[in-house]
């Protein structure tokens, strides 16, 4: 069983701050507009929208990482 | 950078051979110090696992596990020493390799062969570059080729990935990881990165086995140390200590302090304040975690009674703020607005909003690529509390 974890590159990130747009479940921002991720794993149901903030973010920094359970 | 004279009390491993005269030895003096070179590579990471020997750079990682890893990939491997030491605080890596240079060119070259690698990269200060090129020029280590580098002076030139980023033709800039550069590292091969001081007590191990190395220190972190010890005390320089050792032992060994302390910054610029109080606080990450502390770059800094610790503070979150690598948001606007913070703290600005600070602390610490912003937040969470 294999549990899907959201991470950021933060080399990558600029701040654009879709992810916390597209998936407010998990991603807030901070006071300069860089992502603060919850802890986690993402459940089931929430799984397409983090797939969705993965595919739209501008400098695909925001990754889905698979964590053997 | 001074190193305490040979009559101190101290037990002089690593420092053995550092003359009087303030002279680099020579190879052949360093054979009659502490003889050949002529262990088993095949039992090196048995005898250093035995050893407990861990990491002398910052993160404390058990030695034998990292070369176990570099090993277990099964491919052609790199050696790189790390003796870049950007900490400001700290000058014990650049003395190991500006005194007794070759102490740690055979801890590479044991940890080579017992990795099966054929060459080793030292990453040195730029002030004793020049030292190792020479010391280099003088041994012959059979297959494995050593080539010394010179590391650009900054702060976070030292942190693993940077090194071998630099090492590969990049910037001394961290990179994001996986991969570590145990798995992809230099020219994309496994990699292992060994503080200079690391290499320095695999040496000796290497001759004299584990259980010379656990006679001293105590029984979770065996062996010596060294420390660099800096600010009002009356010798500052590099001090060999065992661990577990009192601060106060450390202090004493240096001449006592020159001023009544106000606190001890433990740990290099990344490190933790502590009180005046903790004089007595046994040198070892198990006693100083009760401060929230860690020996970290192994550097002490005694903070005189006359000198503002959030001032000090201040004007080290500013240079570690100077010194982030540019790359991470929450580092590059995180450590400003922490200083910012500070600078006005320093100046008893009344308009500081101390709940914000305390939430920014919170909101920073491992969301860098490094942990270059998790040094900077901890030194600052540890002003606030001790400094009030």
């Amino acid at each position: 069983m294999s549990e899907l974890e959201l991470h950021v590159n933060p080399i990558k990130c600029d701040g654009h701050g879709v992810c916390a747009e597209l998936f407010p479940e998990r991603v807030s921002l901070d006071e300069w507009g860089y992502p603060l991720i919850a802890d986690g794993a993402i459940p089931k149901e929430l799984e397409k929208h983090a797939r969705r903030a993965v595919s739209q973010c501008p400098t695909l920094a925001l990754m889905l990482i698979h964590r053997r359970g | 950078m001074s190193v305490a004279p040979e009559t101190e009390p101290t037990t002089r491993r690593l420092l053995a051979g550092v003359r009087t005269d303030r002279r680099t030895l020579t190879l052949a003096e360093h054979r009659r110090l502490h003889g050949p070179l002529d262990d088993d590579p095949r039992s090196l990471i048995e005898t250093l696992a035995a050893a407990g020997l861990r990491g002398r750079g910052g993160a404390g990682f058990p030695t034998a596990r990292k070369l176990a890893a570099v090993r277990a990939a099964g491919r052609r491997a790199v050696v790189v020493v790390n003796g870049a030491e950007g900490e400001p605080a700290a000058a014990k890596d650049r003395t190991l390799l500006g005194y007794v240079p070759h102490l740690v060119l055979d801890g590479a070259v044991a940890a080579a062969r017992a990795v099966r690698a054929r060459e080793v990269l030292v990453g040195a200060h730029p002030s004793v570059c020049a030292v190792v090129e020479r010391a280099i020029g003088e041994r012959d280590d059979g297959k494995i080729e050593l080539q010394a580098v010179a590391v650009p002076d900054t702060f976070v030139a030292g942190e693993e990935t940077a090194l071998v980023q630099f090492l590969n033709g990049g910037p001394a800039l961290p990179t994001f990881t996986p991969p570590r550069p145990f798995e992809r590292g230099v020219r994309r091969l496994p990699t292992l990165v060994q503080n200079a001081e690391t290499l320095a007590h695999v040496a000796l191990i290497a001759r004299r086995g584990a259980a010379w190395f656990r006679a001293v220190g105590t029984e979770e972190e065996p062996g010596t140390t060294l420390v660099t010890l800096a600010g009002a005390v009356r010798s500052p320089g590099v001090y060999e200590i065992e661990t577990g050792q009192p601060l106060s032992a450390l202090l004493a060994d240096a001449g006592g302090v020159a001023s009544e302390p106000r606190a001890f910054l433990v740990g290099g610029y990344f490190g933790t304040w502590l009180p005046a109080s903790a004089v007595d606080v046994p040198l070892a990450d198990a006693a100083l975690a009760r401060y929230g502390a860690a020996l970290g770059a192994r550097a002490v800094v005694v903070l005189p009674r006359d000198r503002s610790g959030i001032a000090e503070t201040a004007r080290i979150l500013r240079y570690l703020a100077e010194q982030s690598a540019g790359q991470c948001g929450p580092c590059v606007y995180g450590l400003a607005a922490v200083a910012d913070d500070f600078a006005r703290l320093a100046r008893r600005d009344g308009r500081v909003d101390r709940a914000r600070l305390e939430r920014r602390l919170g909101l920073i610490a491992g969301r860098g690529a490094c942990s270059h912003p998790d040094g900077a937040v901890r030194l600052a969470a540890s002003a606030l509390q001790v400094f009030r």
